[in-house]
Parts: structure tokens; sequence; C-alpha cells
């Protein structure tokens, strides 16, 4: 590495950016917090006060914002069933479930440490490997988007334990859902009955706080019991117990953060495939899958590690290739450009101070999270836990109005969010959960869009197995991993039932 | 922690204070209009070629006029949902909006998006990416000729990568195959970041882009050929269409409009405000510089320019069969 260690060190270390990596931390984790806020329009709305800033100090306040805001997501989706962005829908898996039976303290902890070890394993990914790495992005192409997406539709059947058809049912509504809209291949119009606000489809945070949030406050009403077990008193962060649940837990935690580096690169993922996958592999490889879905705090911890992986990861291509891995780094790429700064594998050698301020900063404040998070994280547990029901219900539904309302600046998100939510509500009634939807809602266009590129591309080099499957060895290993992921609970049954040992 | 927030704080009151004592001496040789910030509305998510090129505007526009420019999103259908409540603004020059070629008016064309291309008041189009056909630096294609040899020997074996259906880039390759004889299979991917893995991954063997994405890209990919009148001045050279006798100029148009209630001198006060940040030397560099081409079209022009183009484009849309 050709340049001055000692001063890209005195920069990332010096108080000014210290500070910006402080205000930026705290800033995102607030914004992340809330659902429909997103890293993305708090970076938009900060890109020009960059300007007036040194390029380095500038990129190191939005990469703060970006990393608290996806650690800040875990926070409603633990307190509150919600995922405040969408790369903590799986966190809400657990996180719920923790949180209503009183662990509530430890389940934001265990977010924080997970948090904070998935930021610093894709930052030291993205500080020692980009240019490698970077080759990733391009290796995935749309058969891979497409099988990934299947792997994260697998999911399905680990969450709809007891009752598979109801989970598939679930997942399919949700697929029709994604194919609202004009579709990308093709232009058809598609399910929008004649309404022009539908056809820019269901935006899917407007779905999660929908699907996730408003049934839970219905129920909030509809019952008399308190919302979240209280804790008792004076127990303090229980740090301790949550480093001991990851010590337990250190290869879930690093599988989860590599996981997470990986997705992240890739352009067409993101944070919320990233955490679905590891999720799914924590669960696949648990002594105990059964406890998933119901507060396992190994749940939490993987898709938190890998959620902010993914932070490190995005920012791969967006330095190496000028390919952005994740919308804020599609923002953070246009700063860039404005500032004049030329991005490429020539970033990390010749311009590489301000890259490798920028990349110690993003650790700093990576770092950072672990205090100021916990600070926060009690805060609003205390705050979530002793406000009364009758004020916290209109206020998080004042929250989840304006909330979608920000998505778009559109009053039509709202009314999707409410629809979304009552039809949730119902489902729910009749036992059909809120992930299978969201999951058939996320992946839908990936898996759509991927196969049916695969199938155009087949088509006019008269190889369409080929494309999609055969001449493409990452994707052997992805089905592999659906082959594993879908038999082997099936393997385990029949071996139980063959041996005739009770379960 | 408390004292870092007030010296946070002061330096804010400093840099506030000090921005308006500048701004004062700027306006004091600036126009009337505008006394207030100005709202400018980007229908397409932030980082994109329309919020770049507005980012690009910003500073000029202060310098100009002592105001500021500020920049806000509303994406959604592709820019649909921003255009179709953008009459619904108050008309008093201090909302603008940003407005896109072909899709205000293609997209009219092909469904209903809640507007009209005709509702829509364009008051300056102030510059272009142009068209531009790529390969990977890597390839075997030199040039235009030979891409349409191979695709004459094999009829559509030949993949083409583009952002969408009904888009800039599916039109440019219509065009291409109208006026050439060479088919490509068509491609669609979600937007340009998506269309650059695609090419530089081999997915695809061409791509439909824009000269801002070669600028990106440096020595990664080559252009074959833009869609210009003359050369473009960071590219000289890459021929144009037109050089190798294929009728090919345009791309994806980039403009201003206003809500229709905006009277025609304001109107007109913006349109010359647009004019002059279009002229400054330094802003051309810096358009230029990204892989944008200039365009001067101000308001009195605009009218003829937009006729011409939803000519051109109703042609290509009928062919492409998606125009009933």
């Amino acid at each position: 590495m050709a340049f001055d260690f000692g001063f890209v060190l005195s920069q990332a270390f010096s108080p000014f950016n210290l500070l910006l990596a402080l205000v930026g931390v705290v800033l995102g984790t607030v914004i992340g917090a809330l659902p429909g806020l997103s890293a993305t329009m708090a970076i938009a709305v900060l890109v020009p006060f960059t300007f007036a800033m040194d390029p380095a100090s500038g990129l190191i306040m939005l990469g703060a914002i970006y990393t608290g805001a996806i650690y800040g997501g875990a926070y409603a989706a633990i307190l509150v069933n919600t995922p405040g962005t969408p790369s903590a829908i799986a966190t809400t898996f657990d996180g719920y479930p923790m949180a209503k039976r009183g662990d509530g303290d430890l389940a934001m902890t265990l977010a924080t440490l997970a948090s904070v070890v998935g930021g610093v394993v894709g930052a030291i990914f993205l500080m020692t490997l980009s240019p490698l790495l970077a080759n990733i992005a391009l290796a995935f192409q749309s058969s891979e988007y497409f099988w990934l997406a299947i792997l994260g539709l697998t999911l399905i059947a680990s969450l709809s334990t007891g009752n598979v058809l109801k989970g598939l049912i679930g997942g399919a509504f949700g697929l029709v859902l994604s194919m609202i809209g004009v579709a990308v291949i093709g232009g058809d119009i598609r399910f929008t009955f004649g309404s022009s606000a539908l056809l820019g489809g269901i935006d899917i945070v407007s779905a999660l706080i929908g699907l996730y949030c408003i049934p839970v406050l219905i129920d909030l009403v509809a019952r008399p019991d308190r919302h979240l077990e209280p804790a008792p008193l004076g127990r303090g962060f229980r740090l301790f117990e949550a480093l001991g649940l990851c010590a337990q837990n250190a290869f879930n935690l690093l599988r989860s953060s590599v996981i997470g580096t990986l997705i992240g690169i890739l352009p067409g993922a993101g944070g919320s495939i990233a955490s679905l996958v590891s999720y799914s592999e924590a669960r696949r490889s648990s002594r105990h899958p059964e406890r998933f879905g119901k507060g396992e705090p190994a749940g939490i911890m993987a898709t938190e590690s890998a959620n902010n992986a993914t932070v490190g990861g995005g920012f791969i291509p967006t330095l190496v290739l000028g390919i952005p891995g994740t919308p804020p780094d599609a923002v953070i790429l246009g700063a860039l450009l404005v500032q004049g700064i030329r991005t490429g594998p020539e970033l990390f050698t010749q311009q590489s101070g301000i890259v490798y301020i920028f990349m110690f900063g993003l650790l700093i404040a990576t770092v950072m999270m672990l205090p100021l998070g916990l600070l926060i994280g009690r805060y609003a547990y205390r705050f979530i836990v002793n406000t009364p029901k009758a004020l916290l219900v209109p206020l998080i539904a004042f929250m989840t109005v304006v909330g979608s309302f920000a998505i778009h600046s559109n009053p039509h998100d709202v009314v999707v969010m409410v629809s979304m939510g009552v039809l949730g509500w119902l489902l729910g009634l009749a036992g059909y959960g809120p992930s299978p939807i969201v999951l058939g809602l996320v992946l839908g266009q990936i898996a759509e869009q991927g196969f049916m590129r695969a199938y155009m591309i087949g088509g006019a080099r008269d190889n369409f197995w080929g494309q999609l499957l055969f001449d493409r060895p990452i994707s052997w290993g992805i089905v592999a991993l659906i082959v594993v992921t879908l038999g082997l609970p099936l393997l385990r049954q029949f071996r139980k039932s063959g041996n005739g040992v009770k379960p | 922690m408390l004292k870092k927030l007030k010296l946070l704080a002061a330096t804010a009151v400093l840099t506030v204070a000090a921005g308006t004592a500048m701004a004062f001496l700027a306006a004091g040789t600036a126009m009337a209009f505008p006394d207030k910030p100005v709202n400018y509305i980007i229908p397409f998510n932030a980082g994109g070629e329309s919020d770049v090129s507005a980012r690009l505007q910003q500073p000029y526009f202060k310098k100009l006029t002592g105001q500021d420019l500020i920049i806000q999103y509303q994406a959604g259908a592709g820019g649909a949902q921003a255009w179709s409540v953008l009459n619904d603004q108050v008309g008093d020059g201090y909302t603008i909006m940003g407005t896109n070629l072909p899709h205000i008016i293609l997209q009219p064309l092909l469904q209903d998006p809640g507007y009209k291309t005709d509702d829509i008041t364009n008051i300056y189009m102030f510059h272009f990416t142009p068209d531009a056909l790529l390969v990977r630096a890597d390839s075997k294609f030199e040039t235009v000729q030979q891409v349409i040899d191979a695709a004459k020997a094999a009829p559509g074996s030949l993949t083409v990568g583009g952002v969408a259906t009904n888009t800039a880039n599916h039109i440019a390759n219509q065009l291409f195959t109208n006026l050439t004889g060479a088919q490509l299979t068509y491609i669609p991917y979600t937007g340009t970041g998506a269309t650059t893995p695609a090419l530089l991954g081999g997915e695809v063997d061409l791509l439909w882009g824009y000269t801002t994405v070669a600028a990106g890209q440096g020595d990664k990919v080559r252009m074959l050929a833009v869609a210009q009148d003359e050369r473009h001045p960071l590219f000289p050279d890459v021929p144009t269409f037109k050089e190798l006798g294929i009728d090919m100029t345009g791309g994806a148009y980039r403009g201003i409009a206003v809500p229709s209630s905006t009277p025609e001198d304001v109107r007109k006060e913006l349109s010359d405000i647009i004019g002059k940040i279009n002229a400054d030397p330094e802003f051309i560099k810096e358009m230029e510089q990204a892989g944008f081409a200039m365009l001067n079209v101000p308001y009195d022009k605009v009218g003829a320019f937009m006729e011409e183009r939803k000519k051109l484009y109703e042609d290509i849309a009928r062919q492409l069969g998606s125009l009933k």
C-alpha cells in the first residue's frame, strides 16, 4: 500500500471526523428505528452539507448514518414488531417474541453486539480484499439472482412451522402482490385494475409497516394485558449474559457476517436478503431449529450481524467498480461523482488517502455503535415498556402514517399501508402469518426478472438450461443449498419415524 | 459531549452567517425573482443521472440568484408519481420539477399514468445523455459494422442490455434495427446500475447505455458509437452514428417543468436562469466530465422541440407494438 498510514490514522481519528461519526451514528440509529424513514433518504438530504466539507469527512458522516440506520432498524423490529428497514424483516421473527416475554433488554443488547461484529467484519473485508471481492458482483448474473431468491423463498417452509400449506398460500399471495404494476420485462400492466396509483406497484416498506405493525396495534387495543413484559428493575444491559451468548454463537456470528458481506456485494440483493439467508442458515445448522421464531437469541444475532455486514460489502462494488451495491450506495456514488472522485481499482492505490480515511471512519463509526447503541437501546426499551398503552398505540399509529407517507411523499402509500395492515390482521386471525407474504413480495420481483432474463438470453444463445443452471457453477452451489434446506428436515423426519423414535 | 455539541452549534451558526453574507453580496447583482429558496423536485431516486445533473446545477443557481435550490425526491412509477401531481403544486415559480424524455411522452402513450404529455409545462431542456452502444473492453467487436454483420449472420443471437421496456434504451434498439436491419435481442434491466454489471460480467454481449456509463467505467468498456450530432468532448475517438451513416441522434433528455398555473413572466425568468447556468463554462466542463451532453432548448423553443420528439417516439412505439 503506497500511502502514509500514520496520516490516514491521524485524519480518521481527528476530533472533527470523530464528531461527525458520532453524530452520524446517532442520527442514523434514530432514522433507522422509525419505519418509513430510510438511510437512503437521510443520506440524500445530507449530501449537500458534505460538499462544504473535506470529501473524506463528508464520506465518513454518510457512512456513519448508513451503518447506524441499518442497525436502528432492529429497534422497531424488536420492540414493536415492525422492521424499521427491510433489512430488519428477519429480526422481527425472534426479536419481538423475546421482547414480549420480557427479554427485550437482552434482545436489544444482542442486536447491538451482533451489529457491531457484522459491521466490523464487513469493514475489514472492505479494507483488505475489495479489488478481489468486487468480481463477485460480476460473477452473479440473472440466473444466480433467480436461484438466490428461490433460496430465500425456501425460508417459508421453516417459518410456517405447524402449517406449511398456509405458509405456501401466504407466499404465493406475496408473489402475486409483487407482480402489481408495470412489469420491467415486457412492460405489461398487471393487476392495477385501471388505477394509475398502482402502476408503481406495492411499495415494500409500506407493505412491511402495514403487515407487521397494524395487526400488533389492533391486538394491543383488543387485549387487556400489557404490551411487553416489563424487565425487573435494575437489571442493566445484561451485557455479560449477551456476551456469553455471543461466545456460544461465535461461529454463527462469523458465518452470518461473511454471508452478509458477500450478499452485500451483489448489486441486486441487499440487506433484506442477506439477513433472510443467514437466518435460514443459522436455523438449519442449529441444534434447536424448533426454537427459531419463538424468541431464539441466535436468530437475532444471525440477522443483525448479516445486515450490518452488508454496509461494508456494499461499498466494495461501489468503490471498485462504480456499481452501487445498495440504494444508499447509489446516493453516495452520486455524491462522489459531484466531488469529482472517480471510482475504480485505482481509488485504492492512487487516491488512497481519501478511501482509507473513509474506511477507517466507517470502522470507527461501527465500533461507536456499541456504547451508543447500548445507551440509546436501553432508553428506547424503557420508553416503550413504560409508556401506557393508551399513549403508545396512537403514537405508533401516527408514526406508521407519517412513515409510509414519507417514503415517496405520497398519500397513496398510506392507503396501501392501511389496507395491507387490515388484510394482514384478518389473515392472521385465519392463521396466516405475515412473513411468508412479505418474503413473496420482496423476492418475487428478483426471482421473476432473473428467470425471465435467463430465459431470454438462453433463447438468444439457444441454450436455455445452460444459461439457467448447467453452465453456471455458482448456481449449482445455490441449488445445492436449496436442496439441503428443503431436504434435511424431511430426511430427519423420515429417520425418526423409521427408527420408531418419538421426537 | 455537551461541549462538542455547543462547538458544532457555534460552527453551524457561523457557517450560516457567512453563507447569508455571501448570498447578500451575490444577490446584489441578481434579479428580483427568486427572493426565496426554490424547490426542485426530482421524480427519481437520489444518485441517478437526474439527481447528479441537478446537484451540479445547485451551486450555480445559488451563485446566480443568491437563493438556494432545494432538491427533493419523489420517486415512483418511473417518474409518473411526481408528474401526475405537478399541476397540483402552487404555480409561483418556487416549485419546479425535473422532466425526462422519452418518459413524459411514452408513458401517456402506452398507459394511463395520471397525466398527459401536454399537461407538463416544460420551461427548458438543459442536457441529454446520448445513446451509446457499448461493449466490454475485451469484446471482439471493434466497430458498429462488425456488430451489424454478426447480427445479420445470425439474427437475434446477439444480446443487448438496456433499462426496462418502452424506454430510451428500448427505443434506441428499435431505431438501430430499423436503420441497419440488424436484429438484436433486447434484455431489459431495472436501471442503469443493473445494466453495468450485466455488461462487465458478460451476461449480455452489448449494452445500450449512455455516455455517462462510459465516463464512469473508464477503460473497462469500449463505446462503439454515440447518438450525437458531434463527437462528445470526453470521447474524441468515438464516432457518432451519423458519421457511420446511421441517422441516430438522441437519448434521454432532461429538462425542467413548472405547474401549469405558473405565470408567463415567471416561466421566462426561470428559463433565463437555467439558460445562464447552462452557458457557464465551468458548469459545462463539469457536466461534460460526467458524460452529459449539453442542450439548450429555452422556453420559447421547447414547444417545437416536444412536437418533433413526440412524432419520433410515436412512430417507434407503434413499431414496438405497444401502441394500440
